[in-house]
C-alpha cells in the first residue's frame, strides 16, 4: 500500500520520504527546513503543533533550532512559513492524508504554512476512504481534514496552478517507529 | 426565442477568447475524466449513487428532522425554511448580533442561488469571495458562467486587469504571478473576518456532519479563522448514511475535475474550538426553496439526484459554444436549466431549454444518473401546455397531423421548385425545408418521393416479411436510400412491406413539447404498421426508431393516455434499426459480403439517438470493415453534428459553428467517405461538405453496403 498510496501522492505533486526511526525522521526534517531557510523571523519560523512523535523526544534540545516553536497561536501560524502536524491515516488509492483536526491548532499550521511536513505513522496508511469512514466515527471526531496533496486551482484559463490559500508544498514523512512497517 | 437571448447567444459564439477556452477544456476534460474513472466501474457507481440520493429526495422531511436533531445534539444550531427571504434575513441576523462587519465565502452555490452577496452588502457588511474563480468575477462584478468553474469564460489578460486596479500595481498576465496576488491580498481577509459562510457538498442525517471539498484551501479558513461559521446548504445535498460520503467522494471529484480527490475535504460534525478557546459558533441552514416540490413531483424528483458535479456543461456541444452566461445568473448547463425551472420559476426556462439540442452527451455522463435531455423535454411540454403552441406552429402542427394534407403539401413542394426561397409557411415544416442556412446546403425534395417509387420495385417472391418505416427525410428527400434498404433485405431473403399510411414519427412535435400531436402521429403510425403481417420494423432513422422504439410509449405516459399502449408496446417490440438487422442476418449467414474488396479509408459519424438511446455502435463499423473499407475513426466521432431536427432552423448560429468543427473532425481522418446511419446527419453534414467544397463522399450506411452485399448461398 506505501508504495500506491507514494505513486498516488507524488501524482498531486505531493513529496513523499520513508523512516524506520524517529531519530532518522527528525535528521531529515532539520535538515529540510534549515535547507529551506528556517529562522526567527517572521515568514522563516516553523510551528509544529502537538503530536505523538514529539513524545519522548528533547524539546529543549529542539527549541535550540532557531526558528523552531512549538507554541500555536493564530498570529504565529499566520507568519510562519513551515507548519508540521501529525496526520493520523493515508489513503492509498487517493495519495491522501487524514487527521482529526479538532483541536484548532493542528488545522493552524496545515492550512497557513506555507509548506506543510505531515509526520505519519506507517500503519496509519489504509486502502481507501471507506476504509477511513468506518474507522472514524463524527462523534468522536468534530473535525476530520482529509488532505490531497498541496493547495491548487485552475481557476485561471484551466492553468494548474500550485499553492492558493494553502501551502504550496505538502512534505509527507512516513515514520514505522510510530506503527508498523512498509 | 426573445431578441436579447438571441442577441447574447451571437456574441457569445463570436467571443473567441470564451469558444477558445471552453472549447480547450472540453477537449480535455473528455480525456481527463476517463482517466480518472480508469478501473472503476462508473455504471454500478452511479447506480448506487442514483439510488441513495434518490431514497433521499423520498425522505427529504425525515432526513432533515434526523439532520438537525443530530446536528443540534452535537452542538450545532440548525435552520429550516423553505424561504430564500428569511435564509437572507436569518444570516443578517447572526451577523448584527454578533457585530459582524466582514464576512469571507467559500464557493456557495446556494448562496448564488439567493442572492446573498447584495443583500449583506446593502446591510453594510463587507462580503469577500475568496474561491479565485469567484473573487476574479466579484471584482469585474459578474455572475458564476459554470457550477464548478465560475470564471472559465475570463481570459488571463482580463484577470491581470481586474487584479491591477486591485492592488495598484501593473501586473502582467503571468498566471501563478497572478495566483500569488490573490493569496497576498486575500489572506489578511481571512484572518480579520468576524464571519465565514460556506455552502455544504454533502449533508449526512445519520450523523448532523456537512462535507465541504475545496481545491484551494479556502473551506479550510473559511471555517477554521473566523468565530462564527454558516453552512448554507440545499436539501438535496441530504443523504441519509454516513459511510455514503464515500461513494459521492469517488464520484464528484472525478466528474467535476477529473481529480481523484479535491486537495481538501472536510467532514465537520458540531462546532470546534476557536484558538482564543471559546467554542466557534455554527449554525446550519438546511433550505428548501422548493426542492420538496420538486421531490413530489414524479418526473422532476430525478433530478434531486444532482450532486453538482457539472459534467453535464463540461460534455455539453452547446454548452461549449455559448458558455455560461447565456443560461442565466446562477445555475448553468443542462442541469441548470432544470434547477432554473424550479428555483426561479418556469417561464425563466422559457428561452434556455431551446439550447438543448437532445444529443444526450450528458446523460452519458451524468453520476447522479439523472436524464436531463427527457427533463429538458418535460419542461418544454408544460411550457406548451402553460402557453400553449405559437400559431404558425400550431398551424403546421394542423398539417402534420393530417397525413394527407401534409403529403400533398411536400409534393406540391417538390413541383413548386427549388430552393424554396418563398412562402413562409413551407419554410417552416417540420421536414426542415428551410431555404439556404449558413454553412450548409439543403437537399431538394425528391422528384418522385419513395412511397411512389416503392410501387414501381420488382421483389423476388419470398416467405418472410419485414414492414420499412421510411421517415420523412427518406421518404421524401432521400428515396434512394429506402431503395438501397429494399435490395439489401430482399438478399436476405425478407419481401419489404410499405404500409402507405405511415406518416411523421412526431419527434418534431415532441422536441417542440406538443406532445398531444406527437400522439397523434404515433396513433396513426402504429395502426398503419401493425396493419400488415411482418417479423420487423425496420427504419434507417435513428430519430424515427427511437420514437417507434420508445417515444409513442412514453409520449402517451406523459399524456396519461392508455388507449393505445398495448399496440405501442407490441410495435415498440418488433421494431429495430437498420444496422443492427443487418449485423444479425450477416451473423446468421443470410447476407454475404462480397469477398476481397480493398475501398479505402472510411470514417464513421456516430448519430445521437443511434449511439445514446438505442446503444448501438460497432454493428455499422464492423458491416463496413467487413465490406472492405478500412475505418480511421475521426476525433470527437459521437459529438453531435448540429443537425437535431429543426434545431438547426431555430439556432443556425449554434448549429453551425458545430458542424464546422464535425466537418474538420472528418476532413482531419484523410478518409474519402464518411458513414453515418442517420439522414438527418447526412443532410446536415453533406450540406456542410457541399458548401464547404469538399469531395468527401457523405453516405448513409445502407447506400454504401448496398453495393456490396451478394446472395447468400442459403
Amino acid at each position: 500500500m506505501y508504495e500506491q498510496f507514494k505513486i498516488r501522492a507524488e501524482g498531486v505533486s505531493a513529496e513523499v520520504y520513508h523512516y524506520a526511526t524517529k531519530e532518522a525522521a527528525l535528521d531529515f526534517l532539520i535538515g529540510f527546513l534549515q535547507g529551506e531557510g528556517l529562522a526567527d523571523t517572521p515568514q522563516a519560523c516553523a510551528l509544529w503543533a502537538e503530536c505523538s512523535f514529539l513524545d519522548n523526544l528533547d524539546r529543549n534540545v529542539l527549541k535550540r533550532v532557531p526558528g523552531l516553536k512549538f507554541v500555536v497561536t493564530r498570529e504565529l501560524a499566520a507568519e510562519a512559513r513551515f507548519g508540521i502536524s501529525q496526520m493520523d491515516w493515508a489513503l492509498a488509492d487517493t495519495g491522501s492524508l487524514a487527521q482529526n483536526s479538532s483541536a484548532i491548532e493542528q488545522r493552524l499550521v496545515s492550512s497557513l504554512s506555507s509548506i506543510h511536513i505531515a509526520i505519519v505513522p506507517t500503519n496509519g496508511i489504509l486502502p481507501d476512504m471507506p476504509a477511513l469512514l468506518s474507522r472514524v466515527h463524527p462523534g468522536d471526531c468534530a473535525y476530520l481534514a482529509i488532505i490531497t496533496g498541496p493547495s491548487r486551482t485552475a481557476d485561471i484559463e484551466r492553468v494548474l496552478t500550485i499553492g492558493v490559500h494553502g501551502p504550496e508544498r505538502l512534505v509527507i514523512v512516513f515514520v514505522d517507529e510510530l506503527g508498523g512497517t512498509i | 426565442m426573445g431578441n436579447e437571448f438571441k442577441e447574447s447567444i451571437t456574441k457569445a459564439v463570436n467571443n473567441a477568447n470564451l469558444t477558445g477556452a471552453l472549447g480547450k477544456f472540453s477537449e480535455a476534460y473528455k480525456v481527463n475524466r476517463a482517466k480518472a474513472y480508469e478501473g472503476i466501474d462508473f455504471e454500478e457507481l452511479r447506480g448506487r449513487i442514483a439510488e441513495l440520493k434518490s431514497y433521499a429526495a423520498s425522505h427529504l422531511d425525515e432526513l432533515s428532522e434526523q439532520f438537525a436533531s443530530k446536528a443540534e445534539s452535537s452542538g450545532a444550531k440548525v435552520f429550516r425554511t423553505n424561504d430564500p427571504a428569511k435564509v437572507r434575513e436569518y444570516i443578517l441576523k447572526v451577523a448584527q448580533d454578533n457585530n459582524v462587519k466582514t464576512v469571507v465565502k467559500s464557493k456557495s452555490m446556494a448562496t448564488e442561488e439567493i442572492h446573498l452577496n447584495p443583500y449583506l452588502e446593502k446591510a453594510g457588511i463587507e462580503v469577500g469571495e475568496t474561491d479565485l474563480g469567484e473573487w476574479i468575477i466579484q471584482l469585474a462584478g459578474q455572475t458564476p458562467s459554470h457550477m464548478v468553474m465560475p470564471a472559465i469564460h475570463m481570459t488571463k489578460e482580463e484577470v491581470s486587469d481586474l487584479f491591477s486596479k486591485e492592488v495598484n500595481e501593473r501586473l502582467t498576465s503571468d498566471i501563478p504571478r497572478l495566483v500569488k496576488v490573490a493569496r497576498e491580498q486575500l489572506r489578511p481577509a481571512f484572518l480579520a473576518a468576524d464571519m465565514g459562510i460556506s455552502g455544504g457538498n454533502i449533508a449526512v442525517a445519520e450523523t448532523g456532519s456537512i462535507v465541504l471539498m475545496t481545491n484551494e484551501g479556502n473551506a479550510r479558513l473559511v471555517t477554521s479563522l473566523p468565530k462564527i461559521h454558516i453552512a448554507l446548504v440545499g436539501i438535496e445535498k441530504l443523504i441519509e448514511k454516513y459511510a455514503d460520503v464515500a461513494t459521492i467522494l469517488k464520484a464528484l471529484p472525478r466528474s467535476a475535475t477529473a481529480q481523484l480527490l479535491t486537495s481538501y475535504v472536510s467532514i465537520i460534525t458540531g462546532p470546534t474550538p476557536n484558538p482564543d478557546g471559546s467554542m466557534k459558533g455554527l449554525h446550519i441552514i438546511l433550505m428548501d426553496n422548493r426542492r420538496s416540490e420538486m421531490a413530489a413531483d414524479p418526473k422532476f424528483k430525478q433530478a434531486l439526484q444532482c450532486i453538482r458535479c457539472a459534467s453535464c456543461l463540461n460534455v455539453c456541444p452547446i454548452f461549449r459554444l455559448v458558455g455560461g452566461h447565456v443560461f442565466g445568473k446562477v445555475y448553468t448547463g443542462g442541469i441548470g436549466t432544470i434547477l432554473t425551472a424550479w428555483f426561479d420559476e418556469l417561464k425563466k426556462s422559457e428561452d434556455i431549454q431551446g439550447l438543448c439540442i437532445q444529443c444526450g452527451a450528458c446523460k452519458d455522463v451524468c453520476p447522479g444518473k439523472i436524464d436531463i435531455p427527457d427533463l429538458i423535454m418535460e419542461i418544454r411540454r408544460r411550457l406548451v401546455l402553460e402557453q400553449g403552441v405559437p400559431l404558425l406552429q400550431k398551424t403546421i402542427y394542423a398539417v402534420v397531423n393530417n397525413r394527407k394534407l401534409f403529403h400533398g403539401m411536400l409534393r406540391a413542394a417538390s413541383v413548386a421548385g427549388k430552393p424554396f426561397t418563398s412562402g413562409k409557411f413551407i419554410r417552416h415544416l417540420p421536414l426542415f425545408l428551410a431555404d439556404l442556412t449558413d454553412g450548409r446546403s439543403l437537399p431538394a425534395i425528391a422528384a418522385e418521393p419513395f412511397r411512389d417509387r416503392f410501387k414501381k420495385i420488382i421483389q423476388p417472391k419470398l416467405k418472410e416479411r419485414v414492414a420499412f418505416y421510411a421517415g420523412c427525410l427518406i421518404d421524401f428527400a432521400y428515396p434512394e436510400m429506402g431503395e438501397s434498404l429494399v435490395r439489401i433485405l430482399n438478399k436476405a431473403g425478407y419481401e419489404v412491406l410499405f404500409p402507405e399510411d405511415q406518416t411523421c414519427c412526431g419527434a418534431p412535435a415532441r422536441y417542440n413539447g406538443a406532445y398531444e400531436v406527437a400522439a397523434n402521429n404515433a396513433v396513426d403510425n402504429i395502426k398503419a404498421l401493425l396493419s400488415v403481417d411482418a417479423t420487423y420494423v425496420i427504419s434507417a432513422c435513428p430519430t424515427c426508431t427511437v420514437a417507434l422504439a420508445h417515444e409513442f410509449i412514453s409520449t402517451f405516459e406523459s399524456l396519461g393516455q392508455t388507449e393505445w399502449m398495448s399496440e405501442a408496446r407490441e410495435l415498440a417490440n418488433k421494431t429495430i434499426d437498420f444496422s443492427t438487422l443487418v449485423k444479425k442476418l450477416v451473423d446468421e449467414g443470410r447476407l454475404t459480403m462480397k469477398e476481397g474488396q480493398k475501398l479505402g479509408k472510411i470514417t464513421y459519424h456516430d448519430s445521437c439517438h443511434l449511439k445514446r438511446t438505442l446503444k448501438v455502435t460497432e454493428q455499422p463499423r464492423e458491416l463496413l470493415q467487413r465490406a472492405g473499407y478500412e475505418l480511421a475513426e475521426m476525433f470527437e466521432c459521437d459529438t453531435c453534428c448540429g443537425m437535431g431536427g429543426s434545431y438547426s432552423l431555430k439556432l443556425p448560429e449554434i448549429s453551425a459553428p458545430i458542424l464546422q468543427r464535425k466537418l474538420k473532425n472528418i476532413k482531419d481522418t484523410g478518409a474519402s467517405t464518411v458513414a453515418m446511419d442517420c439522414p438527418g446527419c447526412v443532410m446536415q453534414i453533406r450540406g456542410g461538405m457541399d458548401q464547404d467544397g469538399t469531395l468527401i463522399k457523405v453516405r448513409h450506411t445502407v447506400e454504401l453496403l448496398a453495393e456490396q452485399l451478394i446472395i447468400s448461398s442459403q
